[in-house]
Formats: structure tokens, sequence, C-alpha cells
């Protein structure tokens, strides 16, 4: 890899350790994909932030860091609501060490917003064609696919080098011959949020570390076209069943109606059919995930209803206020967000919390140890669906957000 | 398999490229397949926590770890840190092709690492012999 002098002295030590740590970090990775050389990066977004993930190891080795981040930073959610700590219950172990963590990052100059959704909040521009070193999948794949800017899938250790450096190695996902779509898959029936998130896991799984383009039609071959919120869905869903960082959809995404991004229909197809995405569903023997039709003995023994994986939008806010108004529930339902949305919506939040549910922000049931204390959690969400069992020890149960709501309001 | 020219001439450096900066010398540990740190081996024993292995049991701490590449979730690179935090990190790692994974690990950890051997380290190598790795210069040898 090509360094130029200043990174050279940086290489070599003369910026001090952290900095050679970092480069060498940089370097190392640009050298095993074929880098030539580093670009500059618009933002940076460090994942492995929960005390919950990191432990003492992770938290050791980033106190040992020196300097400030040299483009705008921002984390993954932590493992708790950092204003509102007893929101959830934490351990005050758990809850100083986590503090901790955010002292360091802090002092790194990251902003320590924490959310997954880094994209929704008013002051974290991200532009088209933007370089990036962002570290959580579900974000990744918004900023690569839907906003078409650029970034690889960063670990923590590389999204940290590459904000204090303030570049990352030119390879990968940075390189227009590296996005062009290799697999077609095709879908022809109507889709509602969650819906989108059960068409990720079966994508995801089918796919794998391929780059999909969809063609999304209705039964009678009109074009659909997923609202921001159902691209979310999806995206999360397929880049936690899959390893899948950008997805195309035709006729949609900013990429693929791009003239100068050149690029041939993949040979390699697939359809995925509706009964596919009815099978997410009916692996908790349902007969079908629609409020209304719903065998409700596969709910049994749910002790906790989360949405909110990814972090909710405005609109997901509202709606679920909708669908409480007026009500209260009778099992714990968290709605985890960024505080970024909820200070902008302090009604919205103010109307779901007066029916018991609970709107925690900077977490959620993923990276929270409070969800290893319930046995079996209920989720809209085809990430939080694939990754409740190994992080949070307990089952998980898929279905959309209206009998999610359903649920916390049962007896 | 060992070449047996090897074991007869003077020892010779082999040439690799430098992943993670280092020197160390130690025994050799040859595992077959990927590594997953996280889940794979325990970070406060050093002992490779894998009931299909053969190797299930074995301690990877102060070896010159042989192994083809690294596989599963990132956060492998902060157990290889918690190993060496532990004193129970391999000495030095010789991978036939480096992954992010192991390659941000050692580097956070300062284990030195050389992949993309001149030699494929499976045909040369055995268990049980000492080696010395430069990561710095970008080689290793058999002590003899």
């Amino acid at each position: 890899m090509y360094l130029t002098k200043e990174e050279e002295k940086i290489y070599n030590g003369e910026e001090g350790e952290t900095l050679q740590k970092a480069i060498e970090i940089l370097v190392a990775l640009g050298d095993i994909y074929g880098a030539e050389k580093f670009i500059p990066i618009k933002s940076a977004q460090i994942s492995g932030v929960s005390y919950k993930t990191i432990g003492d190891a992770g938290l050791e080795w980033i106190s040992d860091l020196k300097g400030t981040v040299k483009v705008p930073s921002i984390l993954n959610p932590a493992g708790m609501d950092t204003e509102n700590r007893k929101s959830l219950p934490i351990d005050d172990h758990f809850a100083e060490k986590q503090i901790e963590i955010l002292n360091v990052f802090k002092n790194l100059g990251i902003r320590t917003q924490c959310t997954c959704t880094p994209y929704l909040l008013k002051d974290f521009d991200v532009k088209y064609k933007d370089n990036l070193a962002w570290g959580e999948s579900s974000a990744i794949s918004f900023a690569n696919s839907v906003l078409g800017a650029r970034t690889n899938r960063e670990g923590g250790p590389s999204a940290i080098s590459a904000a204090l450096i303030g570049k990352t190695p030119n390879y990968g996902l940075h390189l227009e011959e590296n996005r062009i779509p290799t697999i077609l898959v095709e879908t022809d029936f109507e889709m509602n949020l969650s819906d989108f998130a059960a068409l990720g896991v079966v994508a995801g799984k089918e796919v794998g570390n391929e780059i999909p383009l969809f063609r999304m039609k209705d039964e009678k071959q009109n074009q659909i076209c997923p609202k921001r919120d159902e691209l979310k869905a999806l995206g999360a869903a397929m880049a936690a069943t899959g390893s899948v960082a950008l997805y195309h959809i035709e006729n949609i995404t900013p990429e693929v109606l791009d003239k100068d991004f050149s690029f041939e229909i993949p040979k390699n197809k697939i359809t995925i059919e509706k009964e596919q995405i009815d099978e997410i569903y009916e692996i908790v023997n349902l007969p079908s995930g629609k409020a209304d039709n719903v065998d409700r003995r596969a709910f049994e023994n749910v002790d906790l209803v989360t949405v909110g994986c990814p972090h909710c939008s405005e609109e997901e806010l509202r709606r679920i206020s909708e669908l409480l108004d007026g009500k209260s529930v009778k099992k714990s339902f968290w709605i985890f967000t960024s505080r970024d949305v909820a200070n902008r919506n302090p009604q919205i939040v103010e109307s779901i919390e007066k029916s018991g549910a609970k709107v925690v922000c900077d977490t959620c049931m993923v990276v929270s140890p409070a969800a290893n204390l319930y046995s079996k959690i209920m989720v809209n969400s085809g990430k939080a669906y694939a990754y409740v069992p190994g992080m949070c020890s307990a089952k998980s149960v898929f279905a959309d957000l209206e009998n999610c709501v359903k649920e916390a309001l049962r007896e | 398999m060992k070449m047996s020219g090897n074991k007869n001439t003077n020892s010779k450096r082999i040439k690799g490229r430098t992943i993670s900066r280092g020197c160390a010398e130690g025994e050799v540990l040859l595992i077959e397949t990927p590594i997953s740190f996280l889940g794979g081996v325990n970070s406060a024993t050093g002992e490779i926590t894998d009931k299909e292995s053969k190797h299930d049991g074995v301690s990877v701490a102060g070896k010159i770890l042989v192994f083809p590449s690294g596989k599963g979730s990132t956060v492998g690179s902060y157990v290889m840190y918690q190993l060496k935090k532990n004193k129970k990190a391999p000495a030095a790692i010789i991978n036939t092709e480096c992954e992010t994974i192991v390659a941000v690990g050692a580097i956070i950890s300062e284990i030195p690492l050389l992949d993309k051997t001149k030699e494929d380290p499976f045909d040369i190598l055995e268990n049980g012999d000492r080696v010395i790795v430069n990561a710095t210069e970008g080689w290793f040898e058999i002590k003899k």
C-alpha cells in the first residue's frame, strides 16, 4: 500500500503510539484487501460500545488510546439509557463500567450519542458517494444501499482507527467495481413493514455475501416502492442472517438510478415466494402474521415485547402511540429509539409512556443486559429475531408491529 | 507433512507478509481449520474450546500458532487482546491468508503475525518444532 510522507511518519511512530497503532491496523487491512492508498472519510460510526459486548478487554484497549478523532464520529448503542439509567434493570457494576466506556469515547472527541440509525439524526449528514467508516451492520447497509454512500463493515478497532486518522484504505465497497449487483432476487407480492424484515431474514440466508439486486413487484407486476422504514428493516435483517452490506432495488435505490453506474442484470437469479415469508412467522406456529388471523397460543409465555431494532424513526413512534392510545400494557413493553428522535418528539414519547410502555434511548434489546432477565422475547425485527437467542439467552418470537402491541396489551 | 530437505539444510529464512510487527520464538501448534476466537478459544485459559476438533482443550498460550485464517464475530479481536492481558496469547501467528478479525486482534494485542509465506507452513512445519518468527522483517525460520 502506498503511503504519503505524512502517513509514513505516523506509521513510524512520530505522531505517537495511538496513531501508530491506528495506522498499522488500517495498513494491514489495506494490504489484506489490496488497497493502493488511503482515502479521506466523512464520518465514522463506532461499534463495540456496550459493556455487554466488549467487556473489560475492550474497555482496557480503548482506555489506552490518546488523541482526538479527525472526523465527526458517533457511537453504536450502549448497554443502557445514558440519561435515564434506572429505566431498565441494570446493576450498578454494569452501569459504572458503561459510563467509563462512554467517558473514554468522549475524551477521544467522539459524540456519545449511541444509535444504530445515525442517518436519522438531524445533524449527521450523509451524502451520495461519501466515503465512511461505519461499524453497525444495519447502518452500514442503509448507508450503502439507501443513501448510496460507501463503507465497508468496520469492526470496533478499525472504525476507531479510521476516525483517529481521518482516512480509510481504499478497498472493498469504496470501489465502484465492487458495488455491482451479483444476484437478482425477484419477489411478486405486496409487503407490509414486518414482511420486509421477514424478507430480509430469508434473503440474507439465501444470498450470503452476494450483492443482491431486488426486483420487487406486486401480484399485478406493479413496482413496489418501499418506505424508508421498510428499507431499514430489510437491510438490518439481511445483514444479520447473511453478511449483506449493500443491496440494490431496481427503480428505487440511488445507485441503480445513476446513469454513470454501469452494471448488467445478474444472470444468477433467485425468486422468493410469499410462503417463505410466511414461514418466518410460522416458525412460531402462526398461520399468518397478520393481526386478525393469529393463533395466540404461539405467544404463550412471552414475557417481554420489544420494538426498535434498528432504532425507531419518528413515524414508527407515532404509529406505536396510535396503537397504544388510551390503553395500558400488561407486559413489559420496551421501545428503543435514538435520543435525538425522542427529544424531537416529546409528545409522542409521553403518549406512549402513558400506557406503561417504556421508551428507552441509546440502547436496544440485543446489547442491553436487561433483556437477559427474560425468557421469551417478542420482536418485529429480523435482526433482533436472529440475535436475541445468542445474545440474551432467550427465545425470540417474530410478529408484526400490530401483534407486538396486542401481545403487550394482553393479560 | 514435512519436506525432508528443510530439516537437513542450515536453517533458512522463509519470507512472508507482515500483518503485525514483532518477534517471537516458540513451539509450533498446527490447527488445520479456520479459528473463531470468540467462542473457539477460552480467553482465561488459552484453551481451544471446540468439541468437534482434535485440538479441544489444547492451549495456544506461548505457541507459534499456525492456522489457515480467522472466522466469526469481530469481537474475536478483543478476545485476542484479552488472551494477551491474561498472558495466554500465542507468541506469534502464521496464517495461510489472514483476514480482518485476526489481523486487528494481532495488532492491538502486539502478537507478531505473518501470512502468505513463500512456503506453505503446513508443508514444512510439524507440531512441536521450535520456530523463530520475525514479523517486523517478514520471515520465520525453524530453529535447529
